[in-house]
C-alpha cells in the first residue's frame, strides 16, 4: 500500500464519517438550527468527497450552490418561520418511527445487495483528471446544449414562481387618503385563511 | 487484508455511502415533524444521488464523465427545488401559521 492510497484512504474515511454522522444529526437532532448547520457540513464533506474523485469543478459548484446558496437560503426560511409551538402529541409515534426505520433498513440492505451482486465493468477507461473542466464544457455545448438551455428556463421558473409564491399582499392604495400607497410600509391586515379550518 | 484494501475507496465503498445516505434522507422525510427539516431530508437524498453519479463517472466512465454533466444538472435542479419549496414553506406559514407537517391535512380525503 502506498502512501497516496493510504491517505485517500484515511480521507475517504473520514469525510464518510462525517457525512454520515452529519446527516444523522440533520434528522434526529431536535433544534432545527443545528440541523441546518450540519447539513453545511455535510454538503462540505461531500464536496471533499468529490474531490477525491477527481472532480474540481463539481466540488467547487457543490460548494458555491449548496452552501452557499441553499443552505443559507434554509437558514432564512428558519429565521422567518421558527416560531416555538408545541407540538401536538400524536398517538403511536414511537410505533411508526420504528416502522419506517425498518423500511428504511431494508430499503438499504436492497441496494447494499445490489451494489455487491452487480458485477461493474471495472476498471473502466483511464479518467481524465485534470482536464473534467473542459471536457464538462464541452459536453455542455455540445450533446446536452438542449438540457443546458432548458436548465436556464427552469431556473427563471423557479426564481419568478418563488417570488409570487412569498409575496405578500399589498394595499395599492392608502385606506384613507386614497393616496399611492408605498408598498413597502402598507401591508393588508390578513387573516390566516385555513385557520378555522383547524379545530374540526 | 492489504489486497483487499489495495483500491480502498472503490465503487463500491462509495456506493455504500451514497446508499446510507438516501435511506437517513428517507427516514427523515418521513418522520420529521417540522417542514423545513423535510426540505433538508430531500436535499439529502439529492447529494446521495450525485455521489452515486460521482463515483459512477469516476470508475466506469472515466473518460466521457457524464455523470459530472448529469451532477451539474442535478446541482441546478436543486437550487430551484428549494427555492420554489421554502416559498411555499413561507405561504403554507403564513395561511396556516405553522410548520407542523401533521396540520398540513387540507388535501386529505
Amino acid at each position: 500500500m502506498t502512501i497516496a492510497t493510504t491517505t485517500e484512504l484515511i480521507c475517504f474515511l473520514v469525510l464518510s464519517a462525517v457525512v454520515v454522522l452529519g446527516a444523522l444529526g440533520v434528522v434526529l437532532l431536535s433544534n432545527i438550527v443545528y440541523s441546518a448547520f450540519l447539513l453545511g457540513g455535510v454538503f462540505t464533506a461531500v464536496a471533499g468527497l468529490y474531490l477525491l474523485l477527481n472532480a474540481s469543478f463539481v466540488a467547487a459548484a457543490q460548494i458555491l450552490v449548496y452552501v452557499g446558496a441553499i443552505n443559507v437560503l434554509i437558514l432564512f426560511a428558519i429565521m422567518l418561520v421558527n416560531k416555538k409551538e408545541d407540538l401536538k402529541a400524536i398517538a403511536n409515534l414511537g410505533v411508526r418511527r420504528a416502522v419506517s426505520g425498518g423500511v428504511c433498513l431494508g430499503l438499504f440492505a436492497l441496494l447494499v445487495r445490489v451494489v455487491v451482486t452487480t458485477p461493474w465493468n471495472l476498471p473502466g477507461p483511464p479518467a481524465v483528471g485534470e482536464e473534467a473542466t473542459a471536457r464538462i464544457g464541452e459536453h455542455l455545448f455540445t450533446d446536452y446544449l438542449l438540457p443546458f438551455e432548458l436548465a436556464s428556463v427552469l431556473l427563471l421558473m423557479a426564481m419568478i414562481g418563488a417570488i409570487v409564491l412569498a409575496r405578500r399582499d399589498v394595499l395599492a392604495k392608502d385606506v384613507v387618503t386614497g393616496e399611492t400607497a408605498d408598498q413597502a410600509l402598507i401591508e393588508k391586515a390578513r387573516t390566516p385563511l385555513l385557520l378555522e379550518r383547524r379545530s374540526s | 487484508m492489504t489486497d483487499l484494501l489495495s483500491g480502498f475507496p472503490s465503487l463500491q465503498a462509495f456506493l455504500f455511502l451514497a446508499a446510507m445516505l438516501f435511506c437517513i434522507g428517507v427516514w427523515g422525510l418521513i418522520n420529521s415533524r417540522n417542514a423545513v427539516r423535510v426540505l433538508m431530508s430531500i436535499e439529502l437524498m439529492l447529494n446521495a444521488v450525485n455521489i452515486n453519479l460521482m463515483s459512477f463517472s469516476s470508475y466506469v466512465d472515466g473518460d466521457l464523465i457524464r455523470g459530472q454533466v448529469f451532477t451539474v444538472f442535478v446541482i441546478t435542479v436543486a437550487a430551484a427545488e428549494a427555492a420554489v419549496g421554502l416559498a411555499i414553506l413561507l405561504s403554507l406559514y403564513r395561511n396556516r401559521v405553522t410548520v407542523d407537517m401533521e396540520q398540513f391535512n387540507l388535501l386529505r380525503w
